[in-house]
């Protein structure tokens, strides 16, 4: 990529459903040793999003928070993507929701994507390639979800909701942090699906670990310490998906990189497996207490499968543009629910 | 179906943006939007205006049994919300503790679904409220300041 057109993060923002489960809840319900199954993933508790809330809602606020705490005019947004797995239409974009809601319409690029976790850094891309090309002013990309797992499935212990929004923009004096480069890895591998029909997805069991998210995310980040010039050494901050609270702690041993710089983006453990929304969330994160000069090492992971790996250096602007609330504070607001809430709430019960 | 249809569309700009007037000769704000401003008549000035984010409770009832579209809901909250100047919006209170909700109390509007008539129709999107921390004096001026751009 050019090194001249600079362009990046020039807003963020972050939205988490208030309430929560605890995985000793959900483990006491199918009879599993609660404090097992919690430490052995990682977690303890996952967002819920409640009855009235859906990936267009989580998108919607992500973006309002983007938009309120940095002060972009919606206006201006020349396309938006919308990343999710949990799109509430299976045909009407979210997009359009989204547009509406901030008012960046009508005359705006907009789109719905999937690939699993990983739809809301694709599009990411996307942003980036339209900003330095210079065919719109901003760009925003979303990745949202209300995952679902089948009740008694070992998913329903970490499927979460929540959201993320980045705008991506070129001006100086905006930008927190430059994308310096972005590579990806991709392959046919089918570790987790959803068919046309299906409420829940299927997974592939043990097969979801080493074929395909530790080779997509250790061969995405390799390729991007190959392509850049450089090594774990390099990067302050790094962030991996995080399906749960162990895989990107693995990720990060196999490449050599430290546990504190994983720590600042791993928000899985409070929140659960957001999905789409589950790197990018842990990129805001760091960008919260990011200084000028840092650099950021980003790689997603979505299941079908491949990994979308980012490289950012924190600007001047890093000081005076954050967003009003810490996702580390964020994630402290919640109020507990019981399994027969969470089933009601998520639309599990069927009446019929 | 088809006429609930449009009318729910028609209506996107006032429940997605909170989307009102303002009369520029009496400085009223109105919510939903007025054909003519109700004190001015001929003499009044409306244009469009979006109605603030941040409003204040000015009274509320606990709902025990909801209208039709509203059994899941179970109990809830309904209030009547100060957008400032002039307008007052009746909005559900969700995402709230209980002993937070009381007259005074500054909410947020916030972007939830409202309806979802059958599983095959169209879902229906709009504001609810939920309670903050009121603004500090320095948020006060920085939301100002915000604005001004
Ligand atoms: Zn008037």
């Amino acid at each position: 990529m050019s090194e001249k057109q600079k362009a990046g993060i020039v807003a963020y923002g972050v939205y988490i459903p208030r309430l929560r489960i605890t995985v000793e809840e959900i483990a006491r319900v199918w009879e599993k040793d609660g404090k097992h199954v919690s430490a052995g993933l990682g977690l303890k508790e996952k967002a819920v999003g409640a009855s009235d809330e859906d990936s267009a809602t989580i998108a919607v606020e992500a973006s309002r928070r983007a938009i309120e705490d940095f002060g972009i005019t919606a206006q201006k947004i020349g396309a938006i993507y919308v990343g999710s797995e949990s799109h509430p239409y299976a045909v009407k974009p979210t997009a359009t929701i989204v547009s509406d809601a901030l008012q960046a319409g009508p005359e705006v690029m907009a789109a719905d994507l999937e690939f699993a976790c990983k739809a809301g850094t694709a599009g990411v891309q996307m942003c980036l390639g339209l900003v330095k090309s210079k065919m719109i002013e901003y760009g925003l990309s979303i990745g949202a979800d209300t995952a679902q797992g089948k009740p008694g499935d070992a998913l329903e212990f970490t499927a979460a909701s929540g959201g993320a929004a980045i705008i991506i923009g070129d001006k100086e004096n905006e930008i927190i942090a430059t994308i310096d480069h972005t590579c990806s890895y991709t392959t046919d591998t089918p570790d987790f699906w959803r068919r046309q029909h299906a409420e829940y997805p299927e997974h592939g069991g043990r097969f979801t670990g080493e074929p395909a998210y530790f080779r997509h995310v250790i061969g995405a980040t390799k390729l991007m310490f190959k392509q850049t010039n450089t090594k774990a050494e390099d990067y302050d901050y790094v962030v991996f998906h995080q399906p749960n609270g162990k895989f990107p702690v693995q990720a990060a041993n196999m490449l050599g990189i430290e546990f504190k710089k994983i720590e600042q983006g791993l928000i899985t453990p409070y929140i659960g497996n957001t999905y789409s929304g589950s790197s990018m969330i842990g990129l805001c994160s760091v960008l919260d207490v990011v200084k000028p000069g840092q650099r950021i090492l980003v790689t997603s992971y979505g299941s079908g499968a491949g990994s979308d790996s980012f490289s950012l250096t924190v600007t001047e602007n890093a000081g005076k543009r954050k967003a009003d609330v810490p996702v580390r504070e964020m994630v402290n607001e919640k109020s507990y629910i019981d399994y027969a809430l969470y089933v009601k709430h998520r639309g599990k019960i069927n009446r019929g | 179906m088809s006429d609930g249809l449009a009318l729910n569309w028609r209506r996107i700009p006032e429940r997605y943006a909170m989307k009102g007037n303002h009369c520029t000769n009496c400085k009223q704000d109105y919510f939903p939007s007025r054909m003519i401003c109700p004190n001015c008549r001929r003499k009044g000035h409306l244009v469009s205006k979006d109605m603030p984010r941040i409003g204040k409770i000015v009274s509320y009832t606990k709902v025990m049994v909801g209208p039709s579209g509203f059994e899941n809901e179970g109990n809830y909250y309904l209030a009547l919300i100060d957008l400032g100047s002039g307008a007052k919006v009746l909005s559900q209170i969700v995402d709230s503790d209980e002993q937070d909700i009381h007259i005074g109390a500054s909410v947020k509007k916030m972007f939830r679904k409202i309806g979802e008539v059958e599983e095959k129709g169209a879902i229906t999107y709009g504001y609810k409220f939920k309670v903050v921390k009121p603004l500090t004096e320095d948020q006060v001026e920085a939301l100002k300041e915000k604005n001004k751009k």
